[in-house]
């Protein structure tokens, strides 16, 4: 591989600093654009919602931006819309991710803003009640969408109620509906905080600087009762093949998803899991499934496989839009290359092909400021050292066709996994006598 | 033939490919755009779709690249490539390592002469491209679109979906298919660009050696039918399974070249907040339509949108009716509103924010060659890269009479078309 590791953003050229507090701050200068972006995360996820009260996190994040103690909706919009500016805070599983970009000259507006939403927010009744009605018309919709619908039911089939990726951040609609604005005032005091929370800094601004404008955002925050991230359960495995078909008339096309609970960002096969992947269903035009599924037979416009990783076993799964009648044929398809990829090990050449993509593609991926924040925002989650980006040409070289082999054994099974299929009703929908959730 | 400003080079090969070129320096990747001057703007019915379903064929391989090798020799390098079916063009690209986009030269020269267009892939091609559109035919906004298009514009192509009818979908055949690419496809009617981390001279040396002795072709006959005068307003309803009733209205609007385009671009700003050529946006929220319709709790989004076209095309406005309210309502707030503003209150203070916001947008559509290269190619097509290198200046240029001038141009009720979704089944309105 031909690839200037040196080049890559390394420890000698992103600043690390941690606040007394614990906030995590990492700045990379570029001074080759005007603008900088700003990304990161703190602790206050969807896994500490109450039973009962999921979407809670996710309501809660949502109306940060919808008014301060100081603030209200128009004048934190106007001043950040005036400037050509942008910043979003959203709540995922495990943590509550934000972002922002702007010149580089109102990177001091953007912190601000940012402390405030996440310090003082007042969630103005009025505003959580309008928030309300959007969040229950755009959930509407999505219930209509066959794509969402089969990646819902599926992670409600891959894993145990009880598990947090059974389920999507956002709640459900009567959840949604029930959902108090104190609820939302108390879930706030009690998860947000300091510790734990990482913000990364890239662009055309130097790091003292935004060392300093942190230190002045932040430095006084403090949450002593502030909880700990609790981790999702690894070792999640079906024992028998789940299925399920959401009917949804007058839709066209089905969309269907088959997989099972995947390795974690942290698991140790998680490398020769992501090189597995790309040969089943990535590399090229959707890796061996795209050719079966797209290329050889036609019969879906995409088909291609994933492996999420993150905090916990996120799903490793094949997704496909395919014609009704097509069904059948395309998880024959798809079955059988999940067979193949268990069975022998990948070949030298794919593995060279995949591994020369992974090294390969570092520098497109770096290319942006929003890349490249990306990039040190999981080095920083994941614990992997700031030499990651350098060591990682090394880290995938060095995985065998038998690791690949192993770690595809490990999570993968083309005769138990979970299916889930949405779309206009089916005839002969497959598996609809056992359908069982 | 040769031109330059800020930093673009303009070359006119021998047989009539125009080159334009940017070294851009901040990383070491180049972009590399091929793009052809057809798109759905140029098919008549009964070939709705060719310009996509010939897109999708250029991928299906060469004798030199038979089908699937380059999909695989640009994921190896680490690279992207992907292609784009527009009204206007039909336009392919590749962002790789500068060290390797010799590759992307010489796969864009070799599928300008001599893609396959085997039967049984055409065959096979024909179920993906269904798909396709059975995919889009899931969700409410593509009916309500299609419908609304096609009531908008009775003679002139830009009626039809870019992915075509479905009868024509099923009827298309090989040789259509394989005429549409020989006619099309040739030097003189392309567009090639590289922006990136290269040096200049050698870049077009480079160029030169693989697409110079492409042969011109006789220059296409485009199929292009004026839309004539719109005598009245035109409404059109989808009723469908569904759960959110939608709002679709268009007023008809010039092209990318007209004067008025860029005071109705900085008017689309202050109405529906700002977005930028390339699809970079910031929030709407101050917008106001925002104000009238979404914090009013009548709507649940509003968006509205001006595409830059070579054929005068559509500004519109799309807007999600909130759960409980009726769709009626929600309608006469979006007229009061833009009746409002052909009144004539418009604000300095409103055109100031609405330019500042397009230079924080265009800064940040400037940070990445793939889009720089696209945004070159893709003005070249209509009128020249100029359009877009002097953007800002047009916008800048722009009064707060100009807006009020176009406003009242623009959004005439007899030059509208309203479209509704309401769907069939649900709790929607």
């Amino acid at each position: 591989m031909i690839l200037p590791v040196e080049s890559l953003p390394g420890p000698d050229d992103i600043v690390r600093r941690e606040l007394p507090n614990g906030i995590v701050v990492l700045v990379r200068e570029n001074f080759n654009a005007r603008s900088v972006v700003m990304a990161g995360s703190l602790n206050a996820g969807a896994v500490f919602d109450p039973a009962g009260s999921e979407g809670l996190a996710a309501f809660t994040a949502a109306s940060l931006l919808r008014g301060t103690e100081t603030r209200d909706f128009a004048a934190i919009h106007e001043t950040l819309e005036s400037n050509g500016a942008s910043l979003s805070i959203s709540a995922g599983l495990h943590t509550v991710g934000f972002s922002g970009k702007g010149l580089a000259e109102d990177l001091p507006m953007l912190l601000d803003l940012l402390s405030d939403a996440l310090r003082h927010p007042a969630f103005p009744a009025e505003q959580v009640e309008r928030l309300r009605g959007q969040l229950v018309t755009g959930f509407k919709i999505r219930e209509q969408d066959t794509r969402y619908m089969a990646g819902r039911t599926f992670r409600e089939l891959a894993y145990p109620p009880s598990h947090p990726y059974s389920r999507l951040p956002e709640g459900r609609l009567d959840t949604l509906a029930a959902l108090l604005r104190e609820q939302l005032a108390a879930f706030h005091a009690r998860h947000y905080g300091p510790r734990g929370m990482l913000v990364i800094v890239v662009g055309a601004v130097t790091a003292e600087r935004v060392i300093s404008l942190m230190e002045q955002c932040f430095a006084d925050w403090s949450a002593p009762d502030q909880p700990d991230l609790p981790l999702s359960p690894d070792g999640v495995a079906l024992d028998s093949t789940r299925t399920q078909m959401v009917a949804l008339p007058g839709k066209s096309q089905v969309d269907l998803v088959l997989g099972v609970p995947g390795p974690s960002r942290r698991a140790e096969d998680w490398q020769a899991a992501t090189l597995a992947n790309a040969v089943l269903g990535v590399f090229g035009m959707y890796g061996r499934i795209g050719a079966e599924v797209r290329e050889k037979r036609g019969l879906a416009y995409y088909s291609y496989s994933r492996v999420d990783g993150g905090m916990g076993p996120g799903p490793w799964r094949v997704i496909a839009g395919v014609n009704p009648a097509n069904v059948e044929r395309a998880l024959d398809a798809i079955r059988g290359e999940i067979r193949r990829i268990v069975s022998e090990p990948v070949g030298e050449v794919e593995l060279a092909d995949v591994k020369a993509n992974f090294i390969g593609r570092l520098p497109l991926q770096l290319e942006t400021n929003e890349g490249v924040a990306g990039s040190i925002l999981s080095m920083e989650r994941y614990g992997l050292g700031l030499d990651y980006l350098r060591r990682y040409p090394t880290l995938v070289s060095a995985v065998t066709p038998e690791a690949a082999l192993a770690a595809a054994q490990h999570y993968l099974d083309p005769d138990v996994y979970a299916l889930a299929i949405a779309g206009p009703e089916l005839t002969d929908a497959p598996g609809a006598a056992e359908a069982e959730v | 033939m040769h031109g330059e400003a800020q930093g673009v080079t303009r070359h006119v090969l021998e047989n009539g490919l125009t080159v334009l070129l940017k070294e851009v320096h901040t990383a070491p990747v180049i972009s590399w755009w091929v793009l052809y001057r057809v798109g759905s703007r140029n098919e008549p019915t009964g070939h709705t779709g060719i310009s996509h379903w010939v897109e999708h064929m250029m991928f299906k391989g060469t004798p030199k690249y038979p089908a699937g090798v380059l999909d695989k020799a640009v994921d190896r390098e680490g690279g992207i490539w992907n292609a784009q079916t527009s009204y206007d063009y039909t336009a392919y690209f590749e962002t790789l390592p500068a060290s390797r986009i010799a590759l992307a030269l010489e796969a864009e020269a070799d599928r300008m002469q001599n893609a396959l267009f085997d039967p049984d892939e055409v065959e096979s091609e024909r179920t993906v491209i269904i798909s396709e559109r059975q995919g889009s035919e899931n969700s409410p906004g593509f009916w309500l679109s299609e419908a609304v298009r096609a009531t908008a514009f009775r003679v002139h192509p830009y009626h039809h979906q870019i992915i075509g009818d479905m009868a024509d979908l099923q009827s298309m055949t090989r040789d259509d298919l394989y005429t549409h690419y020989r006619t099309h496809y040739a030097p003189n009617n392309a567009i090639a660009v590289a922006v990136g981390d290269f040096d200049r001279d050698e870049m077009l040396a480079q160029v030169e050696a693989l697409y110079g002795a492409i042969p011109t072709r006789p220059t296409p006959p485009l199929f292009v039918r004026p839309e004539p005068p719109q005598q009245g307003e035109r409404t059109v309803r989808v009723e469908r399974e569904g759960s959110a009733s939608t709002i679709f209205t268009v007023y008809r609007a010039p092209g990318a070249t007209d004067p008025d385009w860029f005071k109705l671009a900085l008017i689309d700003s202050v109405l529906a907040g700002a977005s930028a050529p390339g699809g970079d946006s910031i929030g709407n929220k101050t917008s106001r339509l925002y104000r009238a319709l979404v914090e009013t709790e009548l709507a649940t989004s509003v968006g509205g949108g001006l595409y830059p076209s070579v054929d005068p095309y559509l500004f519109s406005f799309l807007l999600t009716v909130r759960d409980g309210r009726r769709i009626e309502d929600v309608q006469a707030a979006l007229d009061a509103e833009i009746d409002r503003l052909v009144a004539g209150d418009l604000t300095q203070a409103e055109l100031d924010k609405a330019k500042k916001q397009a230079k924080a947008l265009f800064a940040y559509g400037t940070e990445g060659v793939t889009g720089q290269a696209f945004w070159l190619a893709f003005s070249e097509n209509f009128s020249g890269y100029e359009w877009y290198l002097r953007y800002l200046d047009q916008l800048d240029a722009v009064t707060l009479d100009d807006m009020q001038d176009a406003a009242r141009r623009t959004f005439k009720r007899s030059q509208r078309t309203v479209g509704w979704f309401i769907p069939t089944s649900g709790q929607g309105a």
